[in-house]
C-alpha cells in the first residue's frame, strides 16, 4: 500500500501532496522537511529508491519537479516507479506536454486526476483512456451547466463561447511562450 | 457564417468588460490564482512571502464569510485557500466553507469542495461529522459523477465510527451496473477493512462475488481486499489458489482488453498483485505450490522485455519461487534472473539485486558466491543507498570466518554514515554480530558504543552489560576481560571524556564501579578522582549521572575514596533532580556505614547467586496489614492512579449511585501486590519508566534486570536469522560439481581489464569475506551458524539450570519479545498449544503470586517478574483478577473414573446452579486437573478438581491462581475440589484464566509444576438487571462509553423484534425492559454491578442496536456475543 505522494520543486516547494493514511499535520509537516532535504540531497545517477524508517521512498525527477512517492516495505519499488511514471503520463494526457506551471495553476486538476488513478493508498485505474474519460466526463459536465444556467441562452452562449475562446488563446500564447523560452519543459522520457 | 464572425466581435468589447458574467468567472479565478502564484515567486524573502498570504487569507476570510459570495466564487477562494494550506500557512477558517461546498454546491464545486475537505481536514477532526451527511446523500445520487465523487471522498477520509452508517449503502453498489462504481466500492470496503476489520467481517461472501466479476477492473480491486486477508490467514484461502492462478494464465496469456496493457505488457499491476497473492498461499505448502509451477514458468518465460515494468515482474516472481515450495528448475530460473539483475549497469536494477540476494541467500548461499566479485564493487559503491544494501547482504551471510572483515566493513559505513535511521540500524547489527560471535566482541562494542552514540537502541549496552556480568564459558577469561575492559575505559576516561557519547559513559561508569577492584594496583579514589570529573562535566546528562553516582556507591569502601563520595554525595543531595537525590542519599548512607555497605555490596565480589532477593517483600506484609487496619489507604498501582487521575480531570459522566464499590477482597488483592510494586519503584527511585536505571540499582542486583530487556528483547530479531540458517538446502543445489564450479568461477572472476593491484586487493576481501562460503560450501555455513546457535543455547542452558523450570522455558524460548516478561512467563505454553484463534485476541492472565518464585528457590524468575510489572501495567490486557481464596473446607472423596463423575463433587451450596461442562485441564501421571465453572446470582465461580490417581501416595498440593492456597495432602485416589470466585475488572470477550500448580509425591519431596487454563466467555458473567423504563433513561444519558451496529433479525412471521429480544434473553440472560413498537430497551450487568444498556430498532430489514455502558469496551465485548448468539441457529 502506499502512504503518500509529495510533489516538489528544486528549489523543495510543495507542489502537491497526497496522503492515504490519517497523519497529523505536525508529522506531515515533518515528512515534508525530511523528504525534501533527503531526496534533493541525492546525486544525480545514483539509485530511485531510499529506505526512511520503515518505509520505501521512490523518488523520480521530472525537469524541475520531483515526484516522491513512499510505500511499505514489501512493496515492489520497480513498480512504484512505474506508478510515478504512469501519473506523469496521464498528466500529459491531460494538460498536453505537461509542465511544473501546469501543475502550479491547475494543482486541482491534479489532485481530481490523481483521484482517479489511485484510490486509498492502491492503484484503482491504470488505463490512460479510462482516467482521461472520466476526468473529462466530470469536466464536460461543468461547461453543460455553464452554459445551462445562464438567464439569456442566446446572447450569453456566444458570449461565453467567445470568452472561453479568448481565455484559451491567451492561455495558450501564455504557456507557449514560456515553453518555447525553455524552462519548466519536462523531458519526455 | 460570417454573420456570426461579425456578431462575435461586435460583442467581444463589452463581453470583456462584463467582469460578473458566470462565462467570464473562469478568467477571473484564474487569474487571481495566478495573480497570487505570480505575485509570491516575485518575491525574495520569507518575510514578504509571509505578509503577502496573510494579506491573501484575511481577503478569503472576508470573502467567503460574506453573504453574497456564489458557490461559483467559493470555489474559487477555496482553490486558493488550499495553495496557501500547501505553503503551510493555517486557514482553518475555510474549513467550514469547504464542507459547505461540497454540500450545497453543483458537481464542478461539489468536486473541490471533497478535494479541499480531504486536503484540510485531518481524520480526527470534529467537523468531519457535518460531512457525513452530505457522503450519503451523494451516495445515493442518481448522477454517477457524485456517486463516484461521494466513494472518492469516503475511501479518503471518513470518520471511524460512522462506518456503519453508510456501509450497507456502500455495499448496495457492490451491485451497481457500471463497473466503475462497483470498483470504487470494492476499495472502499478495503478501506474500511483497515480502518475497522470487524465492520465488514459480515460481507466476506461479497467479496468472493467481486473476485468473479465480470469486470477485470473490479476483480483487480478486490485483490487488494484478498491479499490484506490471506496475509492474516492463508489457511482459509487455500481454496481459491486454483482461481488465482488461472487469472495470472489469462493475464500472462494477453486475454485481457488492451486498455490494461502498460508499455505492451498486460496488466503488470494485477500480474504482481496475484504472484504476491500466490507467494503467500504457498510458502510452507507442497500442494498449494505444485499447482502454481506452471504459471509461475511462464511468467518468468513472457516477461523478457528490456523494460522497468518487466523488470518488477521479474523480481515479485523471483521472490515468489524463494518463497514458495522450491523445485529445482523454477529456482535455477529464478538465480539466473537475480544474476541479471546484479550485473545489469542499471543502478535501480542493480539494487533490486542485492535485494533479492539478500532474500535468497540463506536458503541459496551459492549464489553469493557466484556474484562476489560484484558484491565487493557494491561495497565501494558511490551510492549510500547501494552500500548499505550490500552490507544487509553481507549481514545474512555472516559465519565465524567472514565476521571480523564483515564488522570492520559495517563500522566504516558507521563512520562515514550521516543518517540517523541508518546509523541506528547498522549498530543494531554490529552489535547483534557481536554477541553471536564473541571473540572479537570488546572492542567491536567500544567501537559501537562511540560510533553509535546516544542514537542506539537502549537494548545494546544493556545486553553488552549482561554479558560481560554474565561472563563466558571460563572464569579465567572473564576476569581477563573485564580487567582489559576496566583499563580501557580508564585510559578513556583519563583522555577526553567529554567527547563519548553518554550512553558510552554510562557504560564505562558500570563497568568501572563493578570490575575497578579486579585491577589491584589501581586506587579506588583514582577512579572517583575520574568519575568525579564526569559528574563536573556539563554535557553529562542527569542520567548518566546517577550512573557516576551508582558507580560511586559501590567503589567507596577504602578510606580516601569515602571523604571523596561523601562531598559529592554532599553537593548532589540537594539536587533537583529526585533520582540524583536519592542516589546521592544512597550514596552518602553507605559511604557513612561500611559494615552496611559491605553487607549491601561486599567488596570484590557480587551477590552470591543462591541468596535469594524477596521481591515480594513479604516482610513488609506486617507492616503493610497493620497500617491498613490503622486507616490507611491501599496501595494503588501506578496505572490506576493514572487513571483515576486523569478522570478527575474530566467531567464525570458516570453516575454516583452505580460505581464500582471497592469491595475489601479487592482491597485485600491491592494489598498482596503492593508489595512488590513498592520494591520495584523504590529499586527505581520513583521513576518507574527509566529501565536504563536499573542496571545500576543498589537493591536489585542487575542479574534479573537486564535480562528481559537486554536479551530476550534481542533474540527476538535473532530468531528469524538463526531459523533459516538451519533450513536445510535442497539437495540439488548442493551437488559437488556444483560446488566446483563455484570454485573455478570465483578464481576466474577477476576482470582482465581492471588494475591488477586493486583488483588483488579486492581479490583478498574476496577470499576473507566469502571464505566460510567458498572453502566448505553451503554446509559449512550451516554447521557454523548451527553451531554458533548451540553454543549459544548451551550457554543460556547452562545458567539457566541454575533457576526454575519455567526460567528455562522462557529461556529457551528466544521468540519471546520482550514486552511482558509475566504475560510471557505464564502465556507462552498457552499460546503455542491453542491453536484456535483467540477471539479479538482478549486474553486475561492471572498473574500468580510472587512467592511462588520464592518458594521455588528461583531468583530469577522472580526478578522478571518484578521486572515485568511496571510493562504489565500498562498494558490493558492483562488485567489481574482476583481470586477469593476458598474457604469451604476441602472435600475428600473416592474417586470415580470418569471425568463427568467429578458432578457430585460439586460442594453443596453450587449444585443449586447451571455449571458448564467439567473440562480437564492437565495431568501428569499421578495427578489430574479438571474445572468447570458455576454462574450463581451473583458471581461465578471456578471450581477446580485434583484428582489423585496413583494409588497409594499422599500428594501434596498447592494452587497458585493468583492467591496461592494452603498446602494440603491429598491422599490417593481421591480427590480435591477448590472453589474460586471470579470477578471482571476489564471486560473482554473471552478471559483466560492461567493457573499454575505445584505438588510433590510424596509430601515433602521435590515438588512438580503443572501449568494450566482455562477459557470462559465473557457471558458468564452477564446477568440480567432488572430496572425500570425510567431508571433506564436516566442512565442511558449517564454513560459514556458507546457502540453501534447492526444486526441480523431472527425470521419470524410475526414479531421477530420480540423473537431476537427473546432469544438474546435466553442465550446471553439479558433482562428486556420494553418494547415500544420497532425499539426495545434491553438492560444487563456485568459482574459486579456494571451496567451496559441496549437499545434496539428495526431498521430496514436489521436490527440496529446501540450499546452503552460506563465501562469502556464493555460495549465492544457483548456486542460480539450478540452477534454470535444471532447467528447461531
Amino acid at each position: 500500500m502506499m502512504r503518500f505522494l509529495l510533489l516538489f520543486s528544486r528549489q523543495g516547494k510543495l507542489r502537491l501532496q497526497k496522503w492515504f493514511t490519517p497523519i497529523t499535520e505536525r508529522e506531515k509537516k515533518k515528512i515534508i522537511r525530511d523528504m525534501t532535504t533527503l531526496v534533493l540531497a541525492r546525486q544525480p545517477r545514483s539509485c530511485n529508491f531510499l529506505q526512511w524508517k520503515d518505509l520505501k521512498i521512490i523518488y523520480k525527477r521530472y525537469a524541475s519537479l520531483y515526484f516522491c512517492l513512499a510505500v511499505e516495505n514489501q512493496e515492489n519499488e520497480l513498480l512504484a516507479l512505474e506508478v510515478i511514471h504512469r501519473y506523469v503520463e496521464l498528466l500529459d494526457k491531460y494538460f498536453g506536454n505537461v509542465c511544473e506551471l501546469d501543475i502550479i495553476f491547475n494543482f486541482e486538476k491534479a489532485y481530481f486526476i490523481l483521484d482517479e488513478f489511485l484510490m486509498g493508498g492502491e492503484i484503482q485505474e491504470t488505463s490512460k483512456q479510462m482516467v482521461n474519460r472520466s476526468i473529462e466526463a466530470s469536466d464536460m459536465l461543468q461547461e453543460v451547466r455553464c452554459t445551462g444556467t445562464n438567464a439569456h441562452p442566446d446572447l450569453n452562449h456566444t458570449r461565453s463561447i467567445v470568452i472561453s475562446h479568448v481565455v484559451f488563446i491567451c492561455l495558450f500564447a501564455g504557456v507557449g511562450i514560456l515553453k518555447r523560452l525553455g524552462f519548466w519543459c519536462f523531458t519526455k522520457q | 457564417m460570417s454573420d456570426v464572425v461579425e456578431k462575435t466581435l461586435t460583442a467581444l468589447p463589452s463581453l470583456l468588460s462584463l467582469d460578473s458574467q458566470p462565462g467570464s468567472a473562469k478568467l477571473s479565478s484564474t487569474a487571481k490564482l495566478g495573480n497570487l502564484i505570480r505575485g509570491i515567486t516575485e518575491l525574495t524573502s520569507k518575510h514578504e512571502e509571509e505578509k503577502l498570504i496573510q494579506h491573501e487569507l484575511a481577503s478569503i476570510k472576508e470573502q467567503v464569510s460574506s453573504p453574497n459570495t456564489t458557490m461559483r466564487q467559493m470555489r474559487e477562494l477555496m482553490v486558493r485557500a488550499v495553495y496557501c494550506e500547501m505553503l503551510g500557512y493555517e486557514a482553518s477558517f475555510s474549513y467550514i466553507h469547504a464542507i459547505k461546498l461540497a454540500q450545497q454546491g453543483n458537481v464542478l464545486e461539489k468536486r473541490v469542495g471533497y478535494l479541499a475537505v480531504s486536503l484540510f481536514l485531518n481524520e480526527s477532526h470534529e467537523l468531519l461529522l457535518l460531512l457525513v451527511n452530505t457522503v450519503l446523500k451523494d451516495l445515493q445520487s442518481t448522477n454517477l459523477i457524485e456517486v463516484c465523487m461521494a466513494l472518492t471522498v469516503v475511501c479518503q477520509i471518513f470518520p471511524k465510527d460512522m462506518i456503519p452508517v453508510i456501509l450497507p449503502i456502500v455495499e448496495e453498489k457492490l451491485n451497481h451496473p457500471k463497473e466503475i462504481i462497483r470498483r470504487k466500492a470494492v476499495l472502499a470496503l478495503h478501506k474500511f477493512y483497515l480502518i475497522a476489520p470487524n465492520q465488514v467481517q459480515h460481507i466476506h461472501n461479497k467479496f468472493r462475488k467481486a473476485l468473479c466479476d465480470k469486470d477485470p477492473g473490479v476483480m483487480t480491486a478486490s485483490l487488494h481486499i484478498y491479499l490484506q486477508l490471506i496475509q492474516e490467514n492463508a489457511e482459509a484461502y487455500k481454496d481459491l489458489t486454483a482461481s488465482f492462478v488461472t487469472i495470472l494464465k489469462q493475464v500472462v496469456g494477453g486475454k485481457l482488453p488492451m486498455d490494461f496493457n502498460y508499455h505492451s505488457v498486460p496488466a503488470p499491476w494485477l500480474q504482481i498483485q496475484l504472484l504476491r497473492i500466490l507467494s503467500l498461499l504457498g510458502k510452507n505448502d507442497q500442494r498449494t505450490s505444485e499447482v502454481m509451477y506452471e504459471v509461475l514458468d511462464e511468467s518468468l518465460r513472457r516477461a523478457e522485455m528490456n523494460h522497468n515494468i518487466t523488470y518488477a515482474i521479474l523480481y515479485e516472481c523471483v521472490k515468489c519461487v524463494y518463497t514458495i515450495h522450491p523445485k529445482s528448475e523454477l529456482l535455477e530460473k529464478a538465480a539466473k534472473c537475480i544474476g541479471n539483475f546484479v550485473l545489469s549497469p542499471k543502478i535501480n536494477l542493480k539494487y533490486l539485486g542485492l535485494k533479492a540476494l539478500t532474500y535468497v541467500v540463506q536458503q541459496d548461499p551459492k549464489l553469493a558466491l557466484q556474484h562476489q566479485m560484484t558484491i565487493i564493487e557494491c561495497l565501494d559503491h558511490s551510492d549510500v543507498i547501494i552500500k548499505r544494501e550490500t552490507l544487509e547482504l553481507l549481514f545474512r551471510i555472516t559465519n565465524a570466518q567472514n565476521v571480523t572483515v564483515i564488522v570492520e566493513k559495517m563500522l566504516d559505513f558507521l563512520r562515514l554514515s550521516k543518517d540517523d535511521h541508518m546509523t541506528i540500524d547498522i549498530v543494531g547489527k554490529v552489535a547483534e554480530l557481536a554477541e553471536k560471535y564473541p571473540f572479537k566482541h570488546y572492542s567491536t562494542m567500544n567501537a559501537v558504543f562511540s560510533l553509535g552514540g546516544d542514537m542506539m537502541q537502549p537494548e545494546i549496552p544493556n545486553g553488552f552489560l549482561k554479558l560481560l556480568s554474565e561472563g563466558f564459558d571460563s572464569e579465567e577469561e572473564d576476569r581477563k576481560l573485564r580487567l582489559f575492559a576496566v583499563s580501557s575505559y580508564i585510559s578513556l576516561l583519563q583522555g577526553e571524556p567529554s567527547k563519548l557519547p553518554q550512553r558510552f559513559l554510562q557504560v564505562i561508569c558500570w563497568v568501572l564501579g563493578e570490575y575497578s577492584f579486579l585491577k589491584e594496583d589501581l586506587e579506588p579514589s583514582v577512579v572517583l578522582g575520574l568519575l568525579t570529573k564526569l559528574l563536573d562535566m556539563k554535557s553529562s546528562s542527569s542520567e548518566t549521572k546517577s550512573w557516576v553516582l551508582v558507580a560511586m556507591t559501590k567503589l567507596c569502601w577504602s578510606e580516601a575514596a569515602v571523604s571523596e563520595a561523601q562531598q559529592v554525595a554532599e553537593t548532589y543531595s540537594s539536587s533537583f533532580d529526585t533520582t540524583l537525590r536519592q542516589r546521592a542519599q544512597e550514596l552518602q548512607h553507605l559511604s557513612r556505614d561500611s559494615q552496611l555497605h559491605s553487607r549491601v555490596l561486599p567488596p570484590g565480589g557480587r551477590l552470591e547467586p543462591d541468596e535469594v532477593v524477596d521481591s515480594s517483600l513479604s516482610f513488609l506484609d506486617g507492616f503493610v496489614s497493620e497500617a491498613l487496619s490503622a486507616g490507611a489507604a491501599p496501595y494503588k498501582p501506578l496505572h490506576q492512579r493514572q487513571e483515576e487521575l486523569s478522570r478527575s480531570k474530566v467531567l464525570s459522566l458516570e453516575p454516583y449511585g452505580l460505581s464500582l464499590p471497592i469491595s475489601t477482597s479487592s482491597c485485600s488483592i491491592t494489598d498482596r501486590q503492593s508489595p512488590t510494586l513498592l520494591s520495584t519503584s523504590s529499586g527505581l527511585s520513583g521513576d518507574g519508566t527509566d529501565f536504563s536505571h536499573r542496571g545500576s540499582s543498589t537493591t536489585l542486583r542487575l542479574d534479573g534486570v537486564k535480562r528481559v530487556w537486554g536479551r530476550e528483547g534481542y533474540l527476538a530479531q535473532k530468531k528469524p536469522v538463526e531459523e533459516v540458517a538451519q533450513v536445510e538446502v535442497p539437495s540439488p543445489l548442493r551437488s559437488p560439481s556444483q560446488q566446483g564450479d563455484a570454485n573455478s568461477c570465483r578464481s576466474k572472476t577477476p576482470t582482465p581489464t581492471a588494475n591488477p593491484e586493486c583488483d588483488q586487493e579486492k581479490q583478498q576481501l574476496a577470499s576473507s569475506l566469502f571464505g566460510g562460503l567458498s572453502s566448505q560450501s553451503s554446509v559449512c555455513l550451516i554447521s557454523g551458524a548451527a553451531k554458533m546457535v548451540n553454543i549459544q543455547r548451551f550457554r543460556r542452558k547452562a545458567k539457566g539450570q541454575r533457576s526454575s523450570s519455567t526460567t528455562n522455558e522462557q529461556r529457551a524460548n528466544p521468540t519471546v519479545s520482550s514486552a511482558s516478561a509475566v504475560d510471557n512467563l505464564l502465556c507462552n505454553n498457552l499460546l503455542e498449544a491453542d491453536t484456535e484463534p483467540i477471539n479479538s485476541s482478549a486474553k486475561q492472565t492471572f498473574q500468580h503470586p510472587h512467592s511462588l518464585s520464592v518458594a521455588n528457590g528461583a531468583c530469577d524468575a522472580e526478578a522478571i517478574l518484578t521486572d515485568g510489572d511496571p510493562k504489565e501495567r500498562n498494558q490493558p490486557l492483562s488485567s489481574e483478577d482476583f481470586v477469593e481464596a476458598d474457604d469451604s473446607p476441602p472435600r475428600e472423596d473416592q474417586e470415580r473414573s470418569k471425568d463427568s463423575c467429578l458432578t457430585p463433587h460439586l460442594p453443596a451450596e453450587l449444585s443449586g446452579f447451571s455449571h458448564s461442562e467439567i473440562i480437564p485441564l492437565c495431568s501428569s501421571q499421578s495427578l489430574d486437573l479438571s474445572a468447570c465453572h458455576v454462574q450463581t446470582d451473583n458471581s461465578v465461580v471456578l471450581v477446580v478438581f485434583i484428582t489423585n490417581t496413583s494409588e497409594d501416595a499422599n500428594l501434596q498440593i498447592q494452587v497458585f491462581c493468583v492467591c496461592e492456597s494452603p498446602v494440603e495432602e491429598v491422599r490417593g485416589r481421591s480427590v480435591s475440589v477448590r472453589q474460586y470466585s471470579l470477578t471482571v475488572k476489564m471486560p473482554l470477550v473471552h478471559f483466560e484464566l492461567v493457573g499454575m500448580l505445584s505438588y510433590s509425591i510424596p509430601a515433602g519431596m521435590p515438588q512438580a509444576m503443572m501449568q494450566f487454563s482455562y477459557k470462559l466467555p465473557l457471558t458468564s458473567f452477564i446477568r440480567p438487571l432488572t430496572v425500570s423504563t425510567e431508571e433506564y433513561g436516566s442512565m442511558w444519558l449517564a454513560f459514556s462509553h458507546d457502540t453501534k451496529q447492526n444486526l441480523t433479525l431472527i425470521k419470524e412471521e410475526r414479531e421477530p423484534l420480540t423473537a431476537t429480544l427473546n432469544a438474546l434473553n435466553k442465550k446471553l440472560s439479558l433482562h428486556v425492559v420494553e418494547i415500544i413498537g420497532v425499539e426495545g430497551l434491553v438492560a444487563c450487568s456485568l459482574l459486579q454491578d456494571q451496567p451496559c444498556l441496549m437499545h434496539c430498532r428495526v431498521h430496514a430489514g436489521r436490527l440496529a442496536v446501540w450499546l452503552r455502558s460506563p465501562v469502556p469496551d464493555l460495549p465492544d465485548c457483548l456486542l460480539y456475543h450478540c452477534q454470535r448468539a444471532l447467528q447461531e441457529p
